[in-house]
């Protein structure tokens, strides 16, 4: 160990597959050259960043830098914002998200989301799952796909006897999990998180992060966080992105990303190793 | 220490004395403001129906109006008159008021949103008599009196008020809701029917029932195109019928005093008709919050 790790004051998640080597892995996206603006006012700025196929990608950084406006320009969640607007390219399996022709509503279905808040329709714990399947018309076994997808965001046991009752009487957590059901139940091949814990109490932030590392082996998942040993308990590989001041204010940018350990071990820039560490952000 | 007895006194001091009297004094005023309201109404639905009362009867409900001076008779063809007038009306402004409040909410960019909202209110502000006359010259002139061109000018009335109704519930659907149906691939316009309404149907429900319990009273646009009727029941829109309004003033101007009494109380019919919709309506309203909330 050399010095740098050891002022790490944060555990790395053990018994972790071998990592591979980025350069094996599939890049499900890869952005290039990514600005997103609102108004004139770059939020996020010039990322360069892969994300891969089948790991779990954690975007870490203080507030403001733009880590969820750049989540929410992976699946073009950001055209709702009529004033945001976005430069350079997100290549999807090779294709720009952002290019002539392409459907935002198609781009969603293959690229879900879960929100920092939980917010499950006001419709029955069955129903929110399946309207998603309904309106894509996944219709045959509707029941069984729910389930799986109940099952798959451990949420089964505690609401299968309560089905046709409504979402909002579950509690925060719960809730959480139902929306992450909803998200894989249409078989998404990405799945974004906004700070999908921030709401939650401990141990529903716990059940959140075990999910994810059961759900990593059938999606990619991509994760913002506040929270450092968050990103170091569940992400394979760790982006660390920080506000770059400037005389308008200022802009967020991607200052380092590799695999998690190294992340928050060895950083080579200054500026990871000391969010990482405590002392900044 | 006796100057600082007295800079830390807890008793009131002439000022403080000053404003406690114009908090009392106010409070007393809105209170009394407050009272006089429900005063008014208790006063007019009380007059109303004691005027009323005498007149209310099996026939009165059942028949048509009798020849002068006789006695019995009803206002049967004003009651299904006001329901075939009112129901049609419905009919045209609640899908169009709908439709209106989800692209003024949920489509048009924000400066034409703003623009659309200033002409619904317009529109509301218009005089009915206005309405009325507007529809005279565009349905009535050539082709005579219907009930339907009293429900069309009825459905502008209602138009604005459901329109903005709907508007402002749609506008409490946290857009969290909005977010989470888009990322699952839905389009928009499967977001707004599958979401959007479902969540605010309370809203647009109770802003209906308003409309309608407002359209029911209207007498104004009814003058000119469905007041020249037959004294016959008929469910026909292509005909012209009578409505309660419209019998209301007929009556009051009659000189037979059996039909003052009918007057005050086909007024008390059509107050309690207005009372028992916006009540209904509010808890309809309860109700499916409630269920909304699980």
């Amino acid at each position: 160990m050399d010095t740098m790790g050891a002022v790490a004051p944060i555990e790395i998640a053990q018994a972790r597959e071998a990592p591979l080597s980025a350069s094996d892995r599939e890049a499900v996206f890869e952005t290039r050259g990514l600005t997103v603006s609102y108004g004139k006012a770059p939020a996020v700025s010039n990322v360069d960043l892969p994300i891969y196929r089948n790991l779990v990608t954690a975007i870490i950084g203080p507030s403001g830098c733009g880590k969820s406006t750049f989540l929410r320009s992976l699946n073009r969640m950001n055209d709702l914002i009529p004033s945001a607007k976005v430069d350079g390219e997100v290549l999807y399996h090779g294709q720009n998200i952002y290019g002539d022709g392409v459907d935002p509503v198609e781009v969603r279905r293959r690229i879900g989301m879960v929100f920092q808040k939980p917010n499950p329709f006001p419709k029955s714990i069955y129903d929110n799952v399946a309207w998603g399947l309904r309106v894509l018309g996944m219709k045959d076994d509707l029941d069984g796909r729910v389930e799986r997808a109940l099952t798959q965001a451990a949420l089964w046991d505690e609401v299968k006897n309560r089905l046709k009752k409504g979402a909002f009487g579950l509690s925060g957590g719960q809730q959480q999990r139902l929306c992450l059901a909803r998200a894989i139940a249409v078989e998404p091949d990405v799945v974004l998180l906004d700070e999908p814990a921030s709401a939650l109490d401990p141990i529903a932030t716990t059940k959140i992060e075990d999910l994810m590392h059961e759900l990593k082996n059938e999606y990619t998942l991509v994760i913002v966080t506040h929270n450092m040993q968050q990103a170091a308990r569940v992400a394979d590989m760790t982006a660390f992105f920080t506000l770059e001041r400037t005389e308008s204010g200022g802009h967020g940018v991607l200052v380092e990303y590799d695999e998690t350990p190294k992340i928050f071990t060895q950083p080579d820039d200054k500026r990871t190793e000391g969010y990482v560490t405590g002392r900044f952000g | 220490m006796a100057v600082d007895a007295a800079r830390f006194s807890l008793t009131p001091s002439p000022r403080t004395r000053r404003r406690k009297l114009i908090n009392v004094l106010m409070q007393a005023l809105a209170t009394l403001a407050a009272l006089a309201a429900v005063a008014v109404l208790a006063l007019v639905i009380g007059s109303v129906a004691q005027r009323g009362a005498s007149a209310l009867s099996w026939d009165f409900f059942t028949k048509t109006a009798v020849t002068f001076g006789q006695s019995g008779g009803g206002v049967a063809n004003a009651l299904v008159g006001s329901l075939v007038i009112v129901a049609l009306a419905t009919a045209m402004a609640v899908p169009v008021g709908i439709l209106i409040a989800l692209y003024v909410s949920e489509f048009a960019p924000p400066r034409i949103a703003d623009l659309s909202r200033l002409v619904l209110d317009v529109l509301n502000g218009l005089p009915s008599i206005i309405i009325g006359i507007f529809v005279f010259g565009l349905l009535v002139i050539g082709s005579g009196q219907a009930a339907w061109k009293g429900s069309f000018a009825l459905a502008i009335i209602m138009l604005p008020l459901i329109a903005r109704a709907t508007q402002e519930v749609l506008a409490l659907v946290p857009s969290s809701l909005r977010e989470g149906a888009l990322a699952l691939g839905a389009s928009r316009w499967r977001t707004v029917l599958g979401v959007v309404l479902p969540t605010s149907l309370g809203g647009i429900l109770t802003g209906t029932v308003l409309a309608i319990a407002r359209a029911a009273g209207e007498t104004a646009p009814l003058l000119f195109t469905t007041s020249i009727a037959a004294n016959a029941v008929t469910w026909d829109p292509r005909q012209p019928v009578l409505s309660i309004p419209y019998d209301i003033f007929i009556l009051s101007e009659s000189a037979d005093p059996a039909d003052h009494a009918r007057a005050w109380a086909l007024g008390f019919v059509l107050i309690s008709f207005v009372l028992v919709t916006s009540l209904t309506a509010r808890l309809l309203l309860v109700r499916y919050r409630k269920k909304l909330e699980g």
